[in-house]
């Protein structure tokens, strides 16, 4: 049986790794890209990378609010923290929402979800007084929730409505997403999964569109060429929310 | 002979002093004692929420912050441009500056969602922050004005009160410039976003400052028997007509030129017209009480010799700068963002601008600084 097993494993390793020899022989270039991108976990974040998120409108089902309930449970907030429980709904935080829009005109209908979005010149990191509201090297915005004093002045710079502030204690939160009172916050791009392994890593929204079938958010690298968004963008275009404030955001639109 | 001047402090021992102390020292423990609820329990107790995220506090906090610059006008006036007749009021001046610099920063920082990290506000600087620019500019002029005020107390330092003067008035335009900047740079909201802003805020901080000013100064000359010259009220209230009809015109040519852009006749609609509280306010309470009722009173020619009628000029300046203040910081975020134009939300939270609710319904509400309705 075991060695039944084992004779499988290698021949599923033979298998897998002809795969890989055929891909460098086809295409080297691909392969050599792939690899280059994984980083150690102790290696700091570069500006090799850009990561960004494609949301086609069109794909996006009216109705259907999955990418924020998988930000909900990966994050901890809203209903996955029932300890939330004395602010009232404007109070609460929302680091994703689903908006739907009309079209004055025509009368069209579409929906997308909106969240922080990355910009390269993010109003929110020129207006923080500390620097708690910052940028990484690969382009997610972040809150340092120690040195964040609640003035809420990146709140009123943000052109997007994307961040929440803390009105009450909260626990019950989650060792990747920790969140505090009085201090501000929004989305992370699931940093923590990127940091995992940013080969493969998909933010819990896009993972939830695409289980959904809808496969509306395409996450990845606006800096490799190859990467599946960038090909995208290339191909067929997008569009940026606000584009003339020039903020080159790392969240692009299709359908708007 | 060359005229002395004597200064005698106020001696303090009076009933009516010790009352006026126990009574703002009351205020002050009602307000430590509300602070100490909101941080224990979190700003959710405070109304406050996700789309108005600056409310009442930061309405008394910069207007507080804007009229302390505008209290030093007498004190420059008697230094810089060498008006002799105001120096015996230089030293009020300068003392209600700090005062109330002090008491605006108060409101600010007990308001932040952790004042605790003062010190770190203190030690982490984004200097790209106009936020942390004003970090120094507040505490700067705090330093200049109380050199200033050793300067003109001390006698042998007497001498250099002029150029400490002129330090102090260079530093007060900057300090108002950077409070008008908060909201002129940030370009994303429709109803800031305005050079203009940062002058704006200058001649308000003339105007208010004065008006507070000069309720000081005639309540405590009357309080303390000491004589107080028609010509000196005259001249001040004259003053301060200049600077009301001044801040007038700024917010005139505003919305003149917000109506020229197309792209920002949303917003002027929502403030002249639609906005509700917002509009009711900008006319009743900032324009007509605020301005065109003072300016009213302050040149009329009978009305305008009466102390009373100064007086009640300066409240109501000092009220429509209030409101002029809730009108822009409020009203400035209760106008929803534009994200997609030539779009409307069919669903999305806190999109709807206010409109036709009447200010007795919204008072509870905007006085905890809550200030949209909710999501329909």
């Amino acid at each position: 049986m075991s060695e039944k097993q084992d004779n499988q494993l290698s021949r599923r390793e033979f298998l897998s790794g002809s795969t890989v020899a055929a891909g460098l022989a086809v295409a080297p270039g691909v392969f050599l890209t792939l690899t280059a991108q994984a980083k150690p976990a102790d290696q700091a974040v570069s500006s090799d990378n850009r990561w960004g998120m494609l949301i086609d409108s069109n794909k996006c089902a009216n109705g259907c609010t999955s990418c924020v309930s998988a930000c909900e449970q990966e994050n901890g907030w809203g209903s996955a923290n029932p300890t939330e429980n004395k602010s009232s709904p404007e109070q609460k935080a929302q680091w994703i929402r689903k908006v739907t829009l009309r079209d004055k005109e025509t009368g069209h209908v579409q929906s997308l979800p909106l969240m922080c979005q990355h910009c390269e010149h993010p109003p929110c990191v020129d207006v923080c007084p500390t620097g708690a509201s910052f940028k990484r090297a690969d382009g997610i915005v972040l809150v340092d929730k120690h040195i964040c004093i609640g003035c809420r002045y990146c709140m009123m710079a943000c052109p997007y409505k994307a961040r929440s502030f803390i009105h009450e204690d909260l626990q019950d939160q989650l060792p990747h997403a920790p969140r505090g009172k009085g201090t501000v916050e929004s989305c992370t791009l699931c940093v923590h999964r990127v940091d995992r392994d940013s080969d493969k890593a998909v933010p819990a929204c896009a993972e939830a569109c695409n289980s959904e079938g809808h496969k509306a958010m395409v996450f990845g690298d606006l800096k490799d060429p190859d990467s599946e968004i960038s090909r995208e963008l290339k191909n067929y275009g997008g569009e940026q929310i606000r584009a003339d404030l020039g903020l080159n955001t790392g969240i692009r639109y299709r359908g708007i | 002979m060359k005229p002395v001047m004597h200064y005698s402090e106020i001696e303090g021992r009076s009933t009516g002093y010790y009352g006026l102390l126990a009574f703002l020292g009351a205020i002050i423990a009602i307000a430590l004692a509300a602070t100490y609820h909101m941080e224990h329990s979190g700003h959710w107790v405070t109304g406050m929420n996700n789309q108005v995220v600056w409310g009442i506090p930061h309405v008394f906090a910069v207007f507080l912050i804007v009229a302390a610059s505008g209290a030093l006008n007498v004190a420059s006036i008697s230094s810089v441009f060498g008006k002799t007749a105001y120096k015996p009021l230089a030293r009020l001046s300068g003392l209600l500056a700090i005062a109330l610099l002090v008491g605006g920063l108060a409101v600010l920082v007990l308001d932040l969602g952790r004042p605790d990290r003062l010190i770190v506000a203190m030690t982490y600087y984004n200097f790209k922050s106009i936020f942390a620019w004003n970090i120094f500019l507040y505490t700067g002029f705090m330093v200049i004005v109380a050199v200033y005020l050793w300067m003109m107390m001390e006698r042998r330092m007497n001498q250099y009160s002029k150029q400490v003067g002129m330090v102090a008035f260079i530093w007060r335009l900057a300090l108002t410039t950077g409070t008008g900047s908060i909201f002129g740079f940030l370009v994303a909201r429709q109803a800031y976003d305005s050079a203009l802003l940062a002058p704006m805020f200058i001649v308000m901080s003339f105007s208010f400052g004065l008006a507070i000013f000069l309720l000081v100064l005639m309540a405590s000359y009357r309080w303390t028997e000491r004589p107080l010259g028609d010509a000196m009220v005259q001249r001040l209230k004259n003053l301060l007509g200049v600077f009301v009809a001044g801040v007038l015109y700024f917010v005139i040519v505003y919305h003149l030129t917000n109506l020229y852009s197309t792209r920002l006749h949303g917003v002027e609609r929502f403030f002249l017209l639609e906005g509700g509280i917002y509009t009711q306010l900008f006319w009743f309470g900032q324009i007509l009480i605020g301005s065109l009722v003072p300016l009213f009173l302050l040149y009329h020619p009978s009305l305008g010799k009466s102390r009373t009628m100064i007086g009640l000029a300066s409240v109501l300046v000092i009220l429509g700068g209030l409101v002029q203040m809730y009108v822009i910081l409020i009203g400035g975020q209760a106008y929803p963002l534009v994200l997609f134009p030539g779009k409307v939300p069919a669903n999305i939270s806190y999109r709807r601008p206010v409109r036709g609710q009447s200010p007795l319904l919204r008072c509870p509400n905007s006085l905890a600084g809550r200030s949209e309705p909710p999501p329909s």
